[in-house]
């Protein structure tokens, strides 16, 4: 049984194909990125499959149930977990708070218990800093722990946004450009943590526009443009794709010469 | 002296009770955005369905935990069929979907219950207690303790319990605390049976002392709004000091001024702290979005 398999998944926004049939799978330990230019669809496909918006057509399966449509709050506790290409942080919170939150389901235990302070309590806390401390050491923010998640930099709260959303231990996890606005060494060190997380068995959906990531990782691209998927296949063969080339690689040339 | 001392005990007195709707506020605030106007109608029913329950024979400490009970289950109503469909509307159409509300609630309790103004016992008796030159009532004491009884009360939940503290992640980004696993709707929910119930307490409280109509709503609203206003709005410890300010100021201005100038207080201080402190003495709770 595939891990997440979405089937014709669409969205009009006023009138306007947004996303318009786009079927794809993803397997345990796969990475399977989506590419295409700005404004193809992207983000939207994404914000269908997590349930923040209600497709119009199309279902979303995770581990052979429908889920289509589902709280984002009930896909995390199925294994759901996801990064914003704009960010959701907890700007009002430390960078470890922030992490700890995203123990959240795991910390569960009788209200009771934790207003009395009773050590059951205290245990689960102090589970929950460890695992979040573990993490931040993983995407090399260990040392602004303390400090307000508001101050960071945007690359760096890109990289708390990934350990927050591994502490819900996904099964399959969307990132949506989790390398914009990282400078080349903190690129390479997610670029590695991704292919770590991939290789400890979870299944990866990937939104990047940093072709070398993308063609590095992936085990299989997705092409979108204008909401439709244009070609598929593994990274060298969509590199050669004329369609693709036409869509995408050549609007990103044009974007360079321009610049 | 004593004259001084006797005004700020009976401004404590209604300060306390002016802190707990303060705090009614600051939960739904913080859970939400919105300010809530219907508070003050949660106070007028805590006191009315206790009198309501007490006359149809129930003892006055059943009769309050009905009446609390009654109010935090009406709270939860109005989220769910005023608040809950309309998500996503402005903040300022919620507000003035809650001041229809509290105009609503007003109305059915001027039907289901009647015009007069009711109150029942004081909990441990009508004898003033002598302190330094002045007296204080019982009840004053039974008001004042409520109130810093709830507010150490919801200072434990929030920082201790992982519900509480899923409810400050909601307040903060409602969408990032829906990606860790958190209801939302469900936070939303308990904060308006928590906010609720704080407010019916606050009535069952204060009735002996203040009475109670179908018309005492807005009152207490207007000046537990001004209360978190001055504290700074959405912050628990700005609520608490708050409503007790305003409570003092009233007291103080009822006594050296004239009584005529009291219910301006309310008025007067929302209108300052707007033009020169909108964050409030505490500082409210930054609503940044991403
Ligand atoms: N909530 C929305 N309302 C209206 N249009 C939207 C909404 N979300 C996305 N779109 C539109 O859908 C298209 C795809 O956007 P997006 O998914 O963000 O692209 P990408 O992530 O690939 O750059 C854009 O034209 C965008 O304006
Ligand atoms: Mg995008």
């Amino acid at each position: 049984m595939t891990l997440l398999s979405i089937e014709g998944l669409g969205i009009a926004f006023g009138g306007i194909k947004a996303v318009h049939d786009v079927s794809l799978k993803v397997d345990p330990g796969e990475i399977v990125s989506i590419i295409g230019p700005n404004g193809a669809g992207k983000t939207t496909l994404f914000n269908m499959i997590s349930g923040i918006y209600q497709p119009d057509s199309g279902c979303v399966l995770l581990e052979g149930e429908d889920v289509t449509g589902m709280a984002p709050f009930r896909l995390a506790s199925r294994g759901m977990s996801r990064t914003f290409q704009n960010l959701q942080i907890f700007q009002n919170m430390t960078v470890l708070e922030n992490a700890i939150a995203g123990f959240h389901l795991q910390e569960r235990g009788a209200v009771l218990a934790d207003l009395l302070h009773l050590p059951s309590s205290r245990r689960r806390a102090r589970a929950a800093e460890a695992g979040a401390r573990a993490l931040l050491a993983r995407v090399g923010l260990e040392r602004a722990a303390d400090r307000e998640a508001g101050s960071l930099s945007y690359g760096s709260l890109k990289r708390l946004e990934i350990a927050r959303a591994l502490a819900l231990r996904p099964k399959v996890l969307l990132l949506d450009e989790p390398a914009a606005g990282c400078n080349a060494v903190e690129t390479e060190e997610i670029d590695q943590l991704i292919a770590e997380v991939a290789a400890s068995g979870v299944a990866i959906l990937l939104v990047e526009h940093d072709m070398k990531l993308v063609m590095r990782i992936s085990s299989h691209v997705v092409v979108l443009d204008q909401g439709e998927k244009i070609a598929e296949g593994a990274p060298a063969e969509v590199s050669r794709d004329p369609a693709v080339i036409a869509a995408y690689l050549g609007s990103e040339e044009a974007a360079h010469a321009d610049g | 002296m004593s004259e001084l001392l006797q005004f700020l005990f009976s401004g404590l007195t209604v300060g306390a009770v002016y802190a707990l709707v303060a705090l009614g506020f600051t939960i739904i605030y913080n859970a939400s955005d919105v300010v809530n106007f219907a508070q003050g109608e949660f106070v007028m029913l805590g006191g009315m369905i206790t009198w309501f329950a007490y006359q149809a024979g129930l003892p006055l400490p059943l009769a309050a935990l009905v009446a609390i009970l009654a109010t935090a289950a009406l709270g939860v109503t109005l989220n769910k069929l005023a608040i809950e469909p309309a998500r996503g509307a402005p903040v300022v159409s919620l507000i003035i979907i809650t001041i229809g509300a509290s105009v609503f609630i007003q109305g059915a309790a001027q039907q289901v219950f009647d015009k007069q103004i009711h109150s029942f016992p004081a909990f441990s008796g009508d004898t003033p207690l002598r302190v330094l030159e002045a007296t204080i009532q019982p009840q004053s004491l039974w008001v004042i303790g409520g109130a810093l009884v709830v507010f150490v009360g919801l200072w434990l939940f929030f920082t201790r319990t992982l519900i509480g503290r899923a409810v400050l992640a909601t307040s903060n980004n409602r969408l990032a605390a829906q990606l860790v696993g958190i209801n939302t709707n469900f936070v939303m929910t308990l904060s308006f049976a928590l906010s609720a119930g704080i407010g019916a307490l606050a009535g069952v409280l204060a009735t002996p002392i203040t009475l109670t109509a179908y018309n005492v709503g807005i009152g207490f609203a207007l000046k537990g709004f001004a209360g978190a206003m001055l504290g700074g709005m959405g912050n628990p410890k700005g609520a608490l000091v708050g409503g007790f300010l305003i409570g003092l100021i009233e007291a103080l201005t009822a006594g050296y001024l004239s009584s005529t100038y009291k219910e301006a207080v309310a008025f007067v201080v929302i209108l300052l702290v707007l033009f020169f402190m909108p964050q409030g003495l505490f500082g409210s709770k930054s609503t940044e979005r991403v």
